[in-house]
């Protein structure tokens, strides 16, 4: 155990990893461009300007949740410097500083800033630059987000095929199981999970993923049950394919429309529900960026005089656009590749 | 070569009702031998030749291919017994799955009974399917939505010709294809027969063309066999009232000529609750007190071998004539 966390240490691995995601999710965009439905989906996402730009925009994103995890590890004192560290830390100042401003706000009288007119966000109260804060919360939100889909989607998808293919006895047990599960409020049992599983990246995904595997079973429930009952199916049974090629190679690449566009759309309310849970303190660490952590210090700073409004402007900012670009992006890929919209 | 006996498929719906689709029926189809099955749509023909190949399960009742039985086979047993009979379906655009290849989809059935040394036997194997059933060289890399419908039936009869069966289902397999190309997919499948010597059930729900592509016919009615006979004789000397209905409704194809029509009057009873004695009784214009105590079952009519009719007067009834209604006249 200790060799493994010993192994996961290593700049090597940590920076490999990124790189190994990217690289992954590059060869699956290139490859879908092969399959003449993806080829179609692609052309109609390239016509729609929108969608374009939300691609933009979520690569932006990405582009800096990735940097951000790619850097070297200082020998002596095990800190990590990434990539948007070098490029966007800035010297710590007293405290607060309004943007481009070359004083702080007082605290208790004001003096002059480190690096005056260059913090564009400003500094938040322990002097650090905001924008550079906003930027750190991207890799949080991607990793929270991802992860999470990574729980949640299989456990979805498995139980989903399960319910509509074998129908009777699986599909009450599951039906049962998901109702009483989507009966509690989400975020009672959010908060419930994480004080009982405790703080950190991993019991943070599963209790947000606790809740979430019911819509993406439902919806894949009923797409089986559809798909099941076709002609194709049957004809597949009448020659002898079994239960499990049935299911993986003929009805799982038509739901495959469905579940990306499910995974979209979910991802950014993954973000948003990471920003609920740090608001309320039981999210991510505060030495990780995170975009909740800073809306919650914003309680305070609003009833200072003069408001601290940049923190939460900042932070809402980044969660908005990002929570915006999904959505869009969801809607066009729905229009682009639903198969219940096509003839 | 195929025996059934007896066959009996129940659907429960609830509250101790039951749709009894097939009820009872009985037939054999011998080696390179093509038998209609004609009904009304609901009569339970497809259902028939569903749970034949145990697609659907069987309330009772007996499937022999070539003496073993298919209904209690083990699993094994049936994975053997799919290569010997196969199925084509009606609708083109549904039977295939619409995101494999044609290449891949002729191929699955070769992988999973692990016909072809490799890859490249199996690719052959495809590629000779396709050219039998008269499909463009090419196809095995496109995709199922790029064909028309007949060119889709060919596919499906490929899928379904890839292990060599013995014995077809054809479910329907030109009621989905405009009749322009009914006529080619019915003779392809005639070829086929003739070449590989392969036995056919005929589903269908239309006459005239079961005429030409059965050498029996079996006419069904709310999940009963009402007739079964040499297709010359059914269709020059029906036997049950049902089969004469359905054939005066029958088009002429030459508008000259006309004929007094005599359309049945109502819906089939629904096949949940039955009339008692006779199913056709309430429809039928011959109709008579016995006809509600007893259900007919087939009788042998005199003169043609294999011709039996479920009807209490199927030797009573007056001469046929194809033109005229069969309806007592005033």
């Amino acid at each position: 155990m200790e060799s493994l966390e010993k192994f996961f240490a290593l700049d090597f691995v940590q920076n490999a990893i990124p790189c190994l995601i990217v690289a992954l999710l590059a060869w699956a965009l290139i490859r879908a461009r092969r399959e003449p439905l993806w080829a179609e989906a692609y052309r109609r996402l390239g016509r729609n300007p929108v969608a374009v730009a939300a691609i933009v925009v979520i690569g932006i994103y990405g582009l800096v949740a990735f940097l951000d995890s790619i850097g070297t590890t200082d020998k002596v004192s095990q800190d990590r410097t990434t990539v948007i560290d070098r490029l966007f830390e800035m010297p710590k100042e007293k405290t607060y500083s309004a943007p481009f401003a070359s004083m702080t706000t007082g605290e208790p009288k004001p003096s002059a800033l480190k690096a005056p007119g260059r913090h564009i966000m400003g500094t938040d109260g322990v002097g650090a630059d905001v924008f550079y804060r906003t930027l750190k919360g991207a890799r949080t939100a991607f990793i929270i987000s991802g992860l999470t889909t990574l729980i949640i989607t299989p456990v979805g998808l498995i139980l989903g095929l399960i319910a509509g293919y074998y129908g009777k006895f699986w599909d009450d047990i599951i039906q049962y199981v998901y109702t009483v599960i989507s009966s509690i409020p989400g975020i009672l049992m959010q908060i419930a999970l994480v004080l009982v599983l405790g703080k950190g990246i991993w019991q943070i995904c599963i209790a947000l993923g606790a809740a979430r595997w019911v819509g993406m079973c439902r919806l894949i429930r009923g797409e089986t049950l559809k798909h099941r009952d076709r002609e194709y199916v049957r004809a597949a049974k009448a020659l002898g394919v079994s239960d499990l090629r049935i299911l993986l190679r003929h009805i799982l690449p038509n739901l495959l429309p469905v579940i990306i566009i499910t995974v979209t759309l979910g991802f950014s309310g993954l973000a948003l529900s990471e920003a609920i849970l740090s608001y309320l303190g039981i999210g991510v660490d505060a030495s990780m960026g995170s975009w909740g952590n800073m809306i919650d210090s914003a309680r305070d700073e609003l009833a200072r005089e003069p408001v601290i409004w940049w923190n939460l402007t900042s932070a809402s900012i980044a969660l908005f656009v990002l929570v915006l670009a999904f959505q869009t992006l969801g809607d066009a890929l729905r229009d682009a590749i639903d198969p219940r919209l096509r003839s | 070569m195929l025996n059934v006996e007896n066959l009996t498929v129940h659907f429960p719906i609830g509250r101790g009702l039951l749709v009894r689709a097939v009820d009872g029926v009985s037939f054999t189809v011998s080696k390179g031998e093509t038998l209609g099955l004609v009904g009304e749509s609901g009569c339970g023909k497809s259902t028939t030749g569903r749970a034949i190949l145990r697609l659907i399960p069987t309330t009772a009742g007996s499937v022999a291919f070539d003496g073993r039985d298919v209904l209690s086979a083990s699993n094994t047993e049936l994975h053997e017994l799919r290569r010997r009979m196969q199925m084509v379906f009606q609708d083109p655009f549904a039977s295939l799955s619409p995101r494999l290849t044609v290449g891949k989809i002729v191929a699955e059935p070769l992988e999973i009974h692990n016909v072809g040394a490799n890859a490249a036997e199996r690719r052959d194997r495809v590629t000779e399917l396709l050219s039998a059933v008269g499909m463009p060289v090419g196809a095995a890399n496109r995709y199922p939505h790029e064909f028309s419908g007949g060119q889709r039936q060919r596919i499906g009869i490929a899928r379904a010709l890839a292990l060599n069966p013995e014995f077809l289902v054809l479910d329907e397999p030109v009621s989905a294809l405009d009749i322009s190309v009914r006529a080619q997919v019915v003779n392809l499948l005639a070829d086929l027969q003739q070449q590989r010597g392969i036995s056919y059930l005929f589903i269908g729900h239309d006459l005239s063309l079961i005429r030409h592509a059965a050498q029996r016919v079996a006419v069904m009615y709310l999940g009963r066999i009402v007739e079964i006979a040499p297709a010359a004789a059914l269709y020059s000397n029906p036997r049950h009232p049902y089969t004469r209905s359905l054939l005066a409704s029958a088009p002429i194809p030459d508008p000259s000529r006309r004929r007094e029509r005599a359309p049945l009057e109502g819906d089939p009873p629904s096949p949940v609750n039955m009339p008692s004695g006779c199913r056709f009784r309430n429809r039928c214009p011959f109709a008579q007190p016995v006809c509600a105590e007893r259900d007919p079952e087939l009788i042998q009519i005199d003169g043609v071998a294999g011709h039996h009719s479920a009807c209490h007067f199927a030797r009573e009834l007056p001469v046929w004539s194809p033109l005229e209604s069969y309806l007592p006249q005033g």
